[in-house]
């Protein structure tokens, strides 16, 4: 899942500052889970807002709630007779729901609430790691189901570098290195074969650097 | 071995040779002179220079400007190049410009992180890897052609090289392994990781002459002289990769502070002779870490010197 943690509170207020009527939207999916942008997230930080509004002496109404999804145009349609209360909202979804908050109300303010992070899993609660990098072009088939584009510092696809040390990545005495754990797995499934054939430079048309990317599938349109 | 481009390298060791490279790092300024000054300190009693790229992420004037010098200077340089800051369009473009100014050798590397270096905010790229160049060059050398399927007349004649590190994680059958996997990719020369763990070495180089590996691959041994105490206790537990043991540092610790220096270099050539009797072992890399003037002292005392001529 998407892993985002919460902005400073210093630094959202210093974007809602000048407005009056505030609007502070949640999300249940992704950011709920890794505890950044739930519910529980908009009212505590709706409680933080009315704290420094009192102190500085400023009404301002401050209103909460969360969508079942920020990445769906019906759940985002749930503001639509609400929205014009507001002088700004501050989405507390991942970028995408942000985005696409903005995207259907074009003329409202809309700030992030959270730093979306990476994908990611839940290593124990408040622990996540990132995954995966969305390249694309899945090659996990051939590194014994970790991904080196993701979890060697260097993304490296014939690794490991000269670096590693102990099991551990160059960067931190506290990152795994990412080739390690790919040689540790093919050794364990008898794979260690594939560790000895150079893997040719990847194309990545699939990845980051093409503009925005985009699924169309046509089994499933309507 | 058939020699395959005009490096000098490739001709010596083809010759039955042991060859000796060392290697300058640049200046962090546009001096192109302390590039020839060190350049001249070395000439004489190295076959090759290596030019460092922006190592351990740091920046400095450009390997390839370097090279290009040294070469104008009727020198033999090796051009090294990492995967780090570069594309495949920059890099074969590099190798490209270097092979038309008559740069013979290349070594290929993916590069410390950037975050070791003078702007650990820089993004970085490893589009490739040390190993997807080393397919690169070939491809470009061996079959005029680029990455991207263009092909043309004028190939770079470069003989590739590549680092290898036996000292590094999890274990010396991997690192075996790795080398076995870059000379599956067509590495010609390998300049190693400094090397102060000698029992780890010997157990690297036999399984390499076991597998046949030091007959695709000529391996150099890296040797780095210790200047000081400090030094080694840096490299020990500073330098990820790398593998000083501990009666190493007690050496150099051992002898009062102004023979520290001395007492690194009698140490590096002791090494050197005794490396010299491991099977497989084809030549030396001594990087003398801003300390180039001791390398003909080193080469002269570990009796590599005069060096032979090829043509």
């Amino acid at each position: 899942m998407i892993r985002a943690v919460p902005k400073p509170l210093e630094e959202i207020i210093q974007y809602v500052n000048d407005y009056d009527k505030l609007l502070i939207a949640g999300c249940d999916g992704c950011v709920t889970v890794c505890e950044a942008g739930g519910l529980k997230e908009v009212k505590i930080l709706g409680s933080a807002l009315r704290l420094h509004f009192a102190q500085a002496n400023k009404p301002v109404v401050i209103d909460e709630t969360s969508l079942t999804r920020q990445c769906d145009k019906e759940y985002l349609a749930q503001l639509r007779d609400s929205i014009d209360n507001y002088d700004a909202v501050v989405s507390l979804a991942c970028g995408c729901g942000i985005q696409f908050l903005a995207d259907m109300y074009d003329t409202k303010l809309v700030f992030p609430g959270v730093n979306t992070s990476f994908m990611g899993v839940t290593e124990e609660r408040g622990v996540y790691s990132e995954r995966c990098q969305g390249c694309g072009t899945c090659i996990l088939a051939e590194t014994g189901g970790v991904c080196p584009i993701a979890r060697c510092s260097k993304r490296m696809l014939n690794g490991p570098c000269g670096g590693s040390d102990k099991g551990k990545c160059e960067v931190s005495p506290e990152m795994p290195c990412g080739w390690q754990l790919i040689y540790e797995r093919l050794k364990t499934l008898g794979q260690l074969d594939r560790f000895e054939k150079p893997v040719d430079p990847k194309d990545w048309t699939s990845s980051r650097d093409g503009g925005i990317r985009k699924i169309v599938r046509e089994d499933l349109r309507i | 071995m058939n020699v395959t481009t005009p490096s000098k390298i490739e001709k010596l060791l083809a010759a039955g040779h042991l060859a000796v490279t060392s290697e300058v790092g640049p200046p962090r300024s546009a001096d192109g002179h302390e590039i020839e000054h060190k350049g001249n300190l070395i000439k004489d009693h190295v076959d090759a220079i290596n030019v460092t790229d922006n190592q351990t992420s740091v920046c400095r004037l450009c390997s390839l400007a370097a090279v290009i010098r040294l070469k104008l200077m009727g020198l033999e340089p090796v051009l090294q190049m990492t995967t780090r800051d570069r594309n495949r369009i920059a890099l074969q473009s590099d190798i490209l410009g270097a092979a038309s100014f008559g740069i013979n050798n290349i070594l290929c590397l993916t590069g410390d992180h950037q975050h070791f270096g003078d702007h650990p905010k820089a993004v970085n790229v490893f589009d490739l890897d040390s190993i997807q160049l080393i397919q690169t060059v070939k491809l470009m050398r061996d079959e005029g052609r680029l990455l991207g399927g263009f092909e043309f007349q004028v190939k770079p004649q470069m003989f590739i090289g590549a680092a290898a590190n036996p000292f590094a994680g999890p274990n010396v059958e991997m690192r075996v392994a790795r080398l076995a996997k870059k000379a599956n990719a067509g590495v010609q020369f390998i300049q190693t990781q400094c090397i102060y763990n000698m029992d780890k070495f010997k157990e690297f180089m036999r399984l390499a002459v076991d597998r046949g590996l030091t007959e695709k691959v000529a391996i150099l041994a890296g040797i780095t002289p210790m200047k000081n105490v400090g030094m080694a206790r840096y490299m020990q537990k500073r330098v990820p990769g790398m593998d000083v043991p501990e009666e190493v540092v007690k050496r150099i610790a051992g002898v009062p502070k102004e023979k520290q220096a001395d007492e690194g270099i009698t140490f590096a050539i002791e090494q050197i002779e005794e490396i010299k009797s491991i099977p497989g072992i084809k030549g030396f890399h001594i990087m003398a870490i801003e300390w180039e003037e001791k390398v003909p002292e080193i080469v002269e005392r570990a009796g590599l010197y005069p060096r032979p001529q090829v043509n």
